[in-house]
């Protein structure tokens, strides 16, 4: 039983509960729509409902068909591939260019550092839609549009902002006589970068590598509009399957989507722990 | 002493230092250093010294001048291709190695063999005396063993010479006066070339060979801490080092490097000429509070004058006596507390009494 103050009437123990409760419920708001999806993509039937022998904890009405069917269904895995083969390049190209990005804009001398700045976070903030139609018609200039190289570069430019914020987070606590006592101690402004700075940033680096990756993976606009048939990817596949084939595939998808957030949300947590650490020891 | 070898290692040639382009930070600075000599820029914040630190570790540019080091200009010269150890403030160890690895940094940098990193990092641990904190991290230590690191970091690599930026400025007194006398043993072991940058003049006095006091990024002087505190060549240096009474007055005679000064509170003090102007200008007298005496029969100085006794401090080794003149001047009079300490009572006119080669004439601007 919650224990009030002495001076708590009436009316501030309701207040309390009430302000718990709709706790609760906003909670339950946001979660509840994704958890449901869990067990229905564990459904023996074709439907996206519970059934009777579901509801009653049959062992029966459960089965892991429609996971057999992701592997089954080569336009799945082509799917799974082409997210991860884009994903994991996109991260490399936006990881490099962001971080390079914020250490400039984190130097003293850098002038125009703000509307620099604004103009590289740009892609978070217009509208996807638009950046797809300009790249649309970018890319049919250069030949891009429906390669692989294309959508690779589309994903890192939207993953570049988020790179760049957690990597200037991790900077603004970084020491600049650090830098200079590896300069005077012998060693190149590039050396001392690999040696002194990235060790100390590396967690910002691998928060944002993969804010960037999340992004790619999940992004469906942008290869709506520049994908070819060969660059599906999940959202992609999971977008048509909604409309063709309705049938739990896509669940099981979305679970095993759901486990890949959960794996990235806890590391991330890790990580932050661990940068924590690192500046703890620093003074 | 190192002061009177001046051969010129380190030379600054008219040295000038602007950010805006407009007004100068450092102007026009001009010093010559002995090699294993320990010099100290002294100064209040904004003085100038760090800029000077700076442009000498190749962090900021020079906007004109030269700085040569055993004869070739550096000026030009990339800050990590200089050779010269710097300790910061902040220690500035890298918090994600350990203490051996960060004295192995500058080895390794320098492609020095393994056994030859494993030798000499154990010699300057053993220096240092912490001999078996190599394990360690900068974070498991103390502040004063993290500075000792910091200092062993910057001369493991025989560096031609060292800078330190405050770096005492972070620790407490106690610690601050065992690292001086740190400092003090390894120079003279090692007998390296230092600038050291501090704004605390009792480090600097401790310390130093020669101390340059800047103020407003002009060298006010450079001297021996004897000379600084015992023959200051300004108004500035004179209340700046030390404790120090200043008394208005104008020049009555000049004959040499002595002058006759008629102070506005009563009466005439003769006093050694520094910066004054002549014979009826405007100047200050300073005479330190220990240099001045009460009232004692049978000794011979040059200079008396009449103060009436405020207040008296009792310091415990020492007493603190303020006396005021006619015109409100106040005096303070340092008297070591033994038996002859004089048994005054307040409000009690007194005369008080110095020697005129403790007394300075300096121009009154």
């Amino acid at each position: 039983m919650q224990r009030f103050p002495d001076y708590y009437g009436f009316w501030h123990r309701l207040g309390h509960y009430a302000l718990r409760y709709t706790a609760y419920g906003v909670l339950g708001f946001l979660v509840l729509p994704i958890l449901v999806i869990v067990p229905l993509s564990f459904n023996v039937e074709p439907f996206f409902s519970f059934t009777r022998g579901m509801l009653m904890l049959d062992p029966e009405a459960y089965s892991l068909r429609w996971y057999r069917a992701i592997v089954d269904n080569k336009n799945w895995i082509l799917a799974i591939k082409n997210s991860f083969f884009i994903g994991i390049f996109a991260t490399i190209l936006a990881t490099v260019l962001g971080t390079l990005a914020a250490v400039g804009l984190a130097s003293p001398r850098m002038p125009f550092k703000r509307l620099i700045m604004a103009l590289l976070l740009s892609p978070m903030i217009v509208p996807l839609i638009i950046i797809a139609a300009g790249m649309f018609f970018f890319y049919t200039k250069f030949n891009l549009a429906g390669t692989y190289l294309g959508l690779i570069i589309a994903h890192a430019a939207l993953g570049v902002p988020f790179v760049i914020i957690t990597v200037t987070a991790t900077l603004s606590g970084f020491d600049r006589s650090l830098y200079h006592a590896g300069l005077s101690m012998g060693a190149s402004p590039l050396r001392t970068f690999r040696d002194v700075v990235v060790p100390l940033i590396r967690p910002g680096v691998i928060s944002g590598a993969m804010f960037a990756f999340v992004t790619s993976f999940d992004e469906v606009v942008l290869v709506l509009f520049l994908a070819g048939p060969g660059q599906r990817t999940i959202p992609r596949q999971m977008f048509s399957g909604l409309r063709e084939q309705i049938n739990p595939t896509i669940l099981a998808v979305a679970t095993l989507l759901i486990l890949v957030s959960i794996l990235f949300l806890v590391s991330l947590e890790l990580l932050r722990r661990r940068s924590q650490r690192l500046r703890g020891i620093e003074e | 002493m190192a002061a009177d070898r001046v051969d010129g290692y380190l030379r600054f040639r008219n040295v000038k230092k602007s950010y805006d382009q407009k007004t100068l930070v450092v102007k026009d600075f001009n010093l010559e250093l002995a090699k294993g000599e320990f010099l100290t820029l002294l100064g209040p914040s904004g003085s100038g010294k760090t800029t000077v630190l700076m442009m000498m570790a190749g962090f900021e540019s020079v906007t004109s001048g030269d700085i040569l080091l055993d004869g070739n200009p550096i000026t030009r010269t990339a800050p990590y291709k200089r050779n010269i150890g710097m300790v910061f403030q902040n220690y500035a160890l890298f918090p994600h190695m350990s203490i051996a690895e960060n004295l192995a940094y500058p080895l390794k940098v320098r492609k020095k063999s393994k056994a030859e990193i494993a030798e000499r990092v154990q010699r300057y641990l053993d220096l240092i005396e912490l001999g078996d904190f190599g394990n360690r991290t900068p974070g498991q230590l103390s502040g004063g063993q993290r500075q000792r690191v910091a200092l062993a970091r910057a001369l493991i690599f025989g560096p031609s010479l060292v800078l330190m930026d405050e770096p005492l400025g972070a620790l407490d007194k106690k610690l601050r006066e065992q690292m001086q006398l740190e400092i003090s043993r390894l120079h003279q072991k090692l007998g390296f070339t230092v600038i050291y940058v501090t704004h605390d003049q009792g480090e600097a006095l401790t310390m130093s060979d020669r101390i340059a006091v800047f103020d407003r990024g002009v060298v006010q002087q450079c001297a021996a801490p004897d000379v600084l505190y015992e023959q200051p060549a300004n108004a500035f240096v004179a209340d700046f080092i030390g404790e120090n009474n200043f008394l208005p007055g104008v020049v009555t005679r000049r004959e040499g490097d002595w002058v006759r000064v008629r102070i506005s509170g009563g009466g005439e003090i003769e006093a050694r000429c520094a910066d004054c102007g002549d014979v009826g200008s405007d100047c200050l007298i300073s005479v330190r509070p220990e240099k001045l005496f009460i009232e004692e029969a049978g000794h011979d100085y040059d200079n008396r004058f009449g103060a009436l006794l405020k207040t008296r401090l009792y310091v415990g080794d020492f007493i603190r006596y303020f006396f005021e003149l006619d015109d409100g001047t106040e005096v303070v009079v340092k008297v070591l507390n033994d038996h002859a300490a004089p048994e005054l009572s307040m409000s009690e006119k007194s005369l008080l009494l110095s020697r005129r080669r403790d007394c300075f004439a300096f121009a009154r601007k």
